[in-house]
């Protein structure tokens, strides 16, 4: 099992995802037309990158644009998350060894293990407590679906078996396949779910970044992130 | 019965339909036939498929369902919290929906698309600044009122609205000499006063060309003579385009692409027959983003820019004060709590944040401008942006969207409101009306009148 979990289906993951996304990237940015989104792409490069890169960089920034700040308890939660799901697969030792053994190279750094175990536990936590407001706030609630929660049960699968795996209950090899697989199938999952987000949060933003920054009041000096 | 005779997917074009339109009182028989209105669902997908691309697709797909657009829209807070009020919801229930189905919706389903485009957003594009994906629900709402306006569910004013603008090239029944007319009659009003005031028409070469809302010529004929009375002390080479004068777009409400084109087009058409340095529009919001930010693209402008530079009003009142071209009396500032109300459509989306903030620096006595909070570009919609005001089918939802504005001056404490805009301008004066909370509300260039230092050689004699 572990054998097949790590040689041809984690090829196959691996492969589908970054494919998935380059084709997805191409037909974002080819999709864009400057008469019907009525943004003049093309005439104004460098207001356009300018803001896309402001409206990048200022929304990952914990509370670095006013929408963060207007709601902190959500921002936390939304950083205590997406901190972990980004930097423990790509800088876990483990998925890091893994990685030099299967494709010969590592990511620049390793986790040291309190900061890793930290991070699962903030990024567990804050899961729960984005399923908490799932729950229990009606705004949220009625604009949950089934698929919600299928994007949830997916994301949240990696980091509970990872948990388990880690901390050795019961039966290790059992929650390393578990794990490994979970994580293929986030991987699977990325180019045909919402979880597309991973990449295209960045072409959205850019978007709307270029959409300010070229028309919309970058010119007049605005300095606001969109 | 598929299609009315009132009530129809084709765009009223002459004057004669807009006479029958109008005959029709607050659209009555109108809203009867929208009820058996059919729906053209092969039409209906055949545009999305060609309109519909990656942007639009994408913002749909990858709404994380977060709710945390829910607090930035004011309909939201002003329906307490209704969960059917968050954007993404709104959207998602209907032009997702459309595109779910592919277009095989029925008439209920458009009649309710409709009430949702038209009456719970007014695309102030507020939430589009508090998504974390970058999602702009007022984006996607004015494309869906595009293509519900194709569909013939359109409120009835705004179908009027878009006819008269591709009839008359104006919001109103308004015709060329009409407007010349108007204009120059109201300028004869105060020569006594100003001596020397005249309205240039069609002179080529000037500084500017001024171009206005129709309803200043219709109702509120003073407004321009004000601007008369401003270029003319201050010293400007100015004309008024006898075609091509009106700025603003209620095509654009409606989703009438179209008209849109050919309104902006007789604009730009004035720009390029006077080359003038530079186009001047009044105090109003949607026809600064219809002619100056949004119409170069109807009009397939590649540079994304009018043929001449165009300014807000604001942009060339604050130059002339701080450039001295027109001077105020320090005496008679205003004195007494005043407040600002910011327009979505120049300020938001259109950068114009500290412009008004420069004039009232020279207008109001230090200490008493109050700023709304929130305010600048997170400022909430007067709340009868889009159209909205317009709708008297949906007066009863425009009212109850006041609240959220009526609390935010409460808040202040103000006097008076500065609104340079004519839809808020509109929506605050209804507010009044509405709630009676005591306040008075004005554009600028009504106080800035009053409050001049003229230069000697430009009053009136002495007798």
């Amino acid at each position: 099992m572990y054998t097949l979990l790590t040689g041809p289906v984690f090829y196959i993951a691996l492969g589908v995802c970054i494919i998935g996304m380059i084709v997805r990237f191409y037909q974002y940015f080819n999709g864009l037309s400057w008469q019907l989104d009525r943004v003049a792409y093309k005439e104004y490069p460098a207001m356009g990158f300018k803001g896309a890169v402001r409206s990048i960089y200022k929304w990952l920034i914990p509370y670095g644009t006013y929408g963060w700040r207007a709601q902190p308890i959500m921002a936390a939660a939304f950083f205590g998350f997406h901190l972990g799901a980004v930097l423990l697969p790509l800088f876990l030792i483990g998925h890091n060894v893994f990685l030099k053994e299967k494709l010969g190279f590592s990511l620049f750094f390793n986790l040291s293990t309190p900061v890793a175990d930290c991070l699962s536990w903030i990024a567990l936590i804050s899961l729960f407590f984005l399923i908490l407001r799932r729950l229990v706030l009606p705004e949220v609630r009625i604009l949950t679906d089934r698929k919600d929660w299928g994007i949830l049960l997916i994301s949240m699968a990696p980091f509970i078996t990872g948990m388990l795996a880690r901390y050795q209950v019961g039966d290790y090899t059992f929650w390393l396949n578990a794990h490994i697989l979970t994580g293929e199938i986030v991987l699977l999952a990325i180019p045909f779910t919402k979880l597309s987000h991973v990449f295209l949060f960045f072409a959205s933003r850019a978007q709307l970044g270029m959409d300010f920054g070229i028309k919309r009041g970058g010119l007049k000096g605005s300095k606001m992130a969109w | 019965m598929p299609e009315g005779t009132l009530c129809n997917k084709k765009p009223v074009d002459t004057a004669e339909g807009i006479t029958t339109l109008l005959a029709d009182q607050s659209g009555k028989t109108y809203y009867e036939e929208m009820k058996s209105l059919e729906v053209d669902s092969d039409l209906l997908w055949k545009t999305i498929q060609n309109t519909c691309k990656t942007r639009l697709r994408t913002w749909l797909e990858i709404c994380a369902h977060c709710g945390m657009c829910a607090d930035s829209c004011f309909l939201y807070l002003a329906n307490d919290r209704d969960p059917k009020q968050v954007p993404a919801y709104k959207i998602q229930s209907t032009l997702g929906e459309i595109i779910k189905r592919k277009g095989k919706v029925d008439n209920k389903f458009m009649l309710h698309a409709m009430e949702v485009a038209w009456a719970q957003c007014t695309c102030c594009n507020r939430c589009g600044t508090y998504c974390p994906h970058g999602i702009d629900t007022g984006i996607m709402f004015g494309y869906l009122r595009g293509l519900l306006y194709q569909q013939g569910f359109v409120p009835w004013e705004m179908k009027i609205g878009a006819g008269m603008h591709r009839v008359y090239k104006a919001q109103m029944d308004i015709t060329s000499e009409d407007y010349i007319d108007t204009f120059e009659w109201m300028v004869e009003e105060y020569e006594d006063d100003y001596p020397g005031l005249t309205v240039p028409v069609d002179a080529e070469d000037a500084d500017i060309m001024y171009t206005v809302n129709a309803r200043e010529a219709k109702h509120y004929p003073e407004d321009l003579a004000e601007a008369a009375i401003l270029f003319h002390i201050a010293g400007e080479k100015w004309t008024v385009p006898s075609k091509g004068w009106e700025l603003t777009s209620l095509a654009m409400f409606a989703g009438d692409w179209a008209a849109c084109k050919m309104q902006v087009e007789s604009v730009y058409d004035a720009m390029e027959r006077l080359k003038p340095k530079r186009m001047i529009g009044t105090e109003c919001g949607h026809a600064h983003r219809a002619t100056v930010v949004e119409g170069p693209y109807w009009a397939g402008r590649k540079s994304g820019r009018p043929p001449v530079e165009s300014i807000h009003y604001i942009e060339w009142l604050a130059e002339a004060l701080r450039t001295g071209k027109l001077k105020i009396d320090p005496a008679k500032r205003i004195k007494e709590p005043v407040t600002l109300q910011d327009s979505c459509n120049y300020v938001r989306n259109h950068g114009l944040r500290e412009t008004a903030r420069e004039i009232l620096s020279y207008i109001v006595e230090p200490g008493y401008f109050i700023e709304m909070s929130p305010n600048k570009e997170h400022n909430f919609c007067c709340g009868g942006g889009g159209g909205f005001n317009g709708i008297g089918y949906f007066r009863k939802q425009r009212n109850v969207g006041l609240k959220v504005k009526r609390d935010q001056i409460i808040a202040t404490g103000a006097k008076l409101v500065i609104s340079p805009c004519h839809n808020c301008w509109d929506a605050i004066r209804d507010l009044e009306e509405e709630f009676e909370i005591g306040i008075k509300w004005s554009f600028l260039k009504p106080l800035i009148i009053k409050m001049l230092d003229i230069p000697e050689h430009l009053r009136p004699e002495e007798e």
